[in-house]
């Protein structure tokens, strides 16, 4: 028994289901971004495991990739949890679904 | 990858993944969901270890284990009137079917396609590599992540500052 791509990509796709799930079902903001962190994950972990199995004259640069995408998956993270706040400032809520002065 | 250790850390290490993020989809408290979700991250960092990714495992626990779910856990607190609970919205069946089938996609492209495997060894150690790549070959990016970092830590604090605008708008 051996461990190979097919098992880290199978992995990465059930995270990335997981995320999505997430972020489209949960009535919390910090839920929904939870989600999304989830599938930054699988997909990193995809781009980790595409560098250290598949044929490639740099294989390092998959990892370099994930570096960067981190570094954005913070930014985001950040700026992301400082709009929930003032949000929540303006509305006393961050439930996603009370959220709705656009609804027609 | 077929030495015996590696397997056992492997499907022990997905396991904690997909179980703690299966709990975080479960759990209906939003602080224990937080909680879930560094176990995930953690068990992530264990299985880039598996895939001999020492840096990158190392920067996965100091950023998501540690800075990202810190700040989820700060907006959790700083919102105290907020629904503590972890519910979901009426979203919750077409969400739940339309992740069940990217999944599926996901897994059945994953198994179909016919990678270029090659046979070559772990990486010995991928810091130094990492870090001359960074500064040669992929300077320029660098560069502008740490100026969207400058850029995305003083937005965040010119958002949440008390005095920006916010009395107005509650008119």
């Amino acid at each position: 028994m051996s461990v190979d791509l097919e098992h880290y990509l199978l992995l990465g796709a059930i995270l990335f289901g997981i995320g999505l799930y997430l972020a489209l079902a949960k009535r919390n903001l910090v839920g929904v971004l939870m989600g999304i962190e989830l599938m930054f994950n699988a997909v990193n972990l995809t781009f980790v495991a595409f560098s250290r199995f598949v044929e490639s004259p740099n294989p390092v640069d998959g990892q370099v990739f994930v570096v960067f995408v981190i570094t954005v998956a913070a930014a985001e993270a950040a700026t992301a949890l400082a709009l929930a706040v003032l949000l929540y400032r303006v509305r006393d809520t961050i439930d996603v679904d009370r959220i709705d002065l656009l609804k027609w | 990858m077929d030495d015996t250790g590696t397997v056992i850390a492997f499907w022990m290490l997905a396991a904690i993944t997909v179980g703690a993020a299966l709990m975080v989809v479960m759990v209906r408290n939003l602080i224990r969901a937080v909680i879930f979700l560094i176990l995930s991250f953690v068990g992530v960092a264990g299985l880039y270890i598996t895939l001999s990714a020492d840096f990158v495992a190392v920067t996965q626990i100091l950023i998501y284990a540690g800075a990202v779910s810190v700040l989820m856990l700060f907006a959790i607190v700083l919102t105290p009137r907020g629904d503590r609970g972890n519910q979901e919205t009426f979203l919750r069946l077409p969400a739940l079917l339309l992740a069940l089938l990217v999944a599926f996609t996901l897994g059945y492209v994953a198994i179909d396609t016919e990678w270029a495997i090659s046979d070559r060894e772990g990486f010995e150690e991928t810091a130094s590599v990492i870090g001359e790549a960074l500064l040669d070959k992929y300077v320029l990016p660098f560069e502008i992540a740490s100026v969207l970092l400058l850029v995305a830590m003083l937005g965040a604090i010119v958002i949440v500052r008390p005095e920006s605008g916010v009395d107005e708008a509650r008119e």
